[in-house]
């Protein structure tokens, strides 16, 4: 039998969450994520996992989260709606270092929007949406192939920090089908959260990332999403407990940003002009660069696979030749803010928005905005 | 059991948080002497699952075990993960009338309806006690409260009756008045394969009894003491002469498939090659 499919996006991420070793899913239907629910309710069983339904999306996300204290990799999915109603046990899983991965497919919002129209909305939700300080790991796929791999990473990623990841999809990267090659297991590279030994008794620091232990192993967790010590003794009013904390929860993702960022990128040192995308959006620009070329236009990119943390360095990098740069999102500007702060006015940047119906930026539509904004800079 | 029952066996060695005369400490004791008595000399087979309110920190971080204290009202859904997960370990939710029947309700409903086999304990102080005293769902009708300062409109909602026609396999209602009962049934909670849920009717003197008329902890035992009616003679009475009683008991204790009984049968066929739909 072959390694190479033709999958749906969703699909790819179930079988991503397989291969990285997701045995505990939990989720509420929702469209366009209810293929990867579909999918893992009939495929995790057959690999003694568990699959489940359950009544809401927090209850979703807090089955999730006992499953990681019992000791299993887990997993839930949801789309915008659920994935606001999700935002406090995500700080909760943030607070208790509480490794799990949220894959949420986005559609068209606010409110119920359209909701089996893509959209990427929810970006500034996956870095702001919980209360509180926090700091977020985000990865964004844009093929089918990159839902399978990218949310192999996100497990990684959640075991290696010891955090919840967000895989942000889209409506049309999930749905759309496509080649995908499936790598042999032996071929996947595989992380695992760091096991305490015995007699260890800090599991909330004071480490940047501390052993995790199991329920049922006898070590006596104490896990509260209260401020608490390293031992997890609740502290709720005393300051320099809080901020040795939550320092150190927003540090180990911030000190580790060089090793968590990733991104593609096409001539971003020479390129005179620079487009920063991601997800769906992206996969219009291959087209917009091979289109100004013809017109003798020098168009580079960075595509954003991780959006959170930020890739500030490569963007940086391309703005420092390019003479203007564009953002185009299906919402009304996230990430362009981003990228504004981020070249701080060293070169202009140009959102291009396209919001409803699932309508997407095309390359004509880039190129003739390039064209435009290279005769106005 | 050999040993004799020494609560410190069970607890960390910190300073409890709860107000003088508070019940919990009563549900606590009940709770730690009825696995005691169970055979149980630590709690290493244990995991407690707790929200927010005062009850949730009965467990959490005092009771020498694995606990783990989570947001509002989703306690029951954090504990459906660990028990699916490790079936073998006894998940034992502890929480307040405003974790479990309020925010949390829907969770405790769908439980007992999948026949989750965990044990719910839930302090029933039938107020909003951490957070100063406002009305709970819980909280008796024309009850002077800090939200209700005219006195509650609402009807209370029967928590353990809730559970019964739900699905639970074990369901009892004591107060903290009826230690040995309460201590007893516990120990049913624990030992019965399926959902079991225990209500402990408990005196907050702090944020309800004291706007209610009963200023200490011996007033309001004494309220609860006056005021219960055992199930078997409020099913005598006729309605009207139950308004404002508390009906205590064993409410119901039968035999179902439980959830990861069932869950895992089905892993199993699955993996012998079952076809899907």
């Amino acid at each position: 039998m072959t390694n190479i499919h033709f999958w749906q996006g969703n699909e790819a991420c179930a079988e991503g969450a397989i291969t990285a070793g997701c045995r505990f899913f939990a989720g509420y239907p929702i469209t366009p994520a209810n293929e990867i629910a579909e999918h893992l309710a009939w495929r995790l069983p057959q690999v003694s996992g568990i699959a489940i339904q359950m009544e809401d999306e927090m209850a979703s996300l807090g089955a999730v989260i006992g499953a990681s204290w019992a000791g299993a990799k887990a997993m839930t999915t949801t789309s915008g709606p659920g994935f606001s109603l999700m935002q406090e046990n995500i700080g909760y899983a943030f607070m208790t270092e509480t490794p799990c991965v949220i894959v949420d497919v986005q559609r068209v919002g606010p409110s119920t929007g359209q909701p089996t129209r893509c959209s990427q909305g929810d970006v500034m939700q996956t870095r702001w949406g919980t209360h509180g300080d926090y700091a977020s790991i985000v990865l964004s796929p844009n093929s089918v192939q990159e839902m399978f791999d990218l949310t192999v990473r996100a497990f990684n990623l959640a075991e290696k920090f010891r955090t919840p990841v967000v895989l942000l999809a889209d409506e049309t990267v999930a749905h759309m089908r496509e080649r995908i090659v499936v790598p042999s297991l032996d071929k996947v590279k595989i992380v695992n959260r760091k096991k305490p030994k015995r007699g260890d008794k800090a599991f909330f620091g004071p480490e940047d990332i501390p052993p995790m232990p199991s329920f049922g192993q006898g070590f006596n967790i104490s896990a509260t999403g209260s401020t608490h010590n390293e031992y997890g003794i609740r502290s709720t009013a005393d300051p320099i407990v809080h901020r040795r904390l939550v320092e150190r929860l927003v540090g180990k993702i911030r000190k580790n940003t060089g090793k968590i960022v990733d991104i593609e990128d096409y001539n971003p040192g020479k390129c005179e002009v620079g487009i920063v995308s991601y997800g769906c959006t992206s996969r219009a620009v291959y087209e917009t660069v091979e289109l100004a070329k013809k017109k003798g236009i020098n168009v580079g990119f960075v595509r954003l696979k991780t959006l959170w943390p930020f890739p500030e360095n490569a963007i940086q990098t391309m703005a420092q030749n390019a003479k203007i740069l564009f953002v185009p999102e299906m919402n009304l500007g996230q990430i362009f803010y981003e990228v504004e702060r981020v070249v701080h006015g060293t070169v202009p940047v140009v959102p291009i928005n396209k919001i409803g119906g699932g309508e997407m930026v095309t390359p004509e539509e880039l190129l003739k905005q390039v064209v435009r904004g290279l005769e106005k800079h | 059991m050999t040993e004799k029952f020494s609560i410190r066996d069970y607890l960390r060695d910190l300073k409890l948080p709860f107000c003088t005369g508070c019940g919990d400490l009563t549900v606590a004791s009940c709770f730690l002497r009825a696995v005691h008595e169970l055979g149980y000399m630590d709690l290493n087979k244990f995991v407690f699952c707790s929200g927010i309110g005062c009850a949730a920190w009965i467990p959490s971080p005092y009771f020498k075990a694995d606990s783990i204290h989570v947001t509002h009202g989703r306690s029951i859904t954090v504990a459906t993960g660990v028990k699916l997960v490790r079936p073998e370990l006894n998940v034992v939710v502890f929480g307040g009338d405003g974790d479990m029947v309020g925010i949390g309700l829907s969770h405790l409903i769908h439980a007992a309806r999948r026949n989750l086999d965990i044990v719910v304990v839930m302090v029933n102080n039938m107020i909003y006690g951490m957070t100063g005293g406002q009305v709970a769902p819980t909280t008796p009708i024309k009850a002077k409260t800090t939200t209700t300062p005219y006195g509650n409109v609402e009807r209370p909602l029967d928590a353990t009756r809730l559970v019964v026609a739900a699905g639970a396999s074990y369901a009892a209602r004591w107060t903290t008045f009826h230690v040995e009962q309460l201590k007893e049934s516990m120990k049913k909670a624990v030992t019965t394969k399926g959902f079991a849920f225990v209500e402990a009717v408990s005196q907050c003197p702090t944020a309800y009894g004291r706007r209610v008329g009963l200023k200490t902890a011996t007033e309001m035992l004494t309220w609860f003491k006056e005021n219960s009616v055992v199930l078997q003679e409020a099913e005598k009475m006729v309605e009207k002469d139950l308004e404002g009683k508390i009906v205590v008991g064993e409410f119901v204790h039968r035999e179902f498939p439980t959830f990861t009984e069932t869950l895992y049968e089905t892993i199993g066929e699955a993996k012998k090659g079952v076809k899907a739909n």
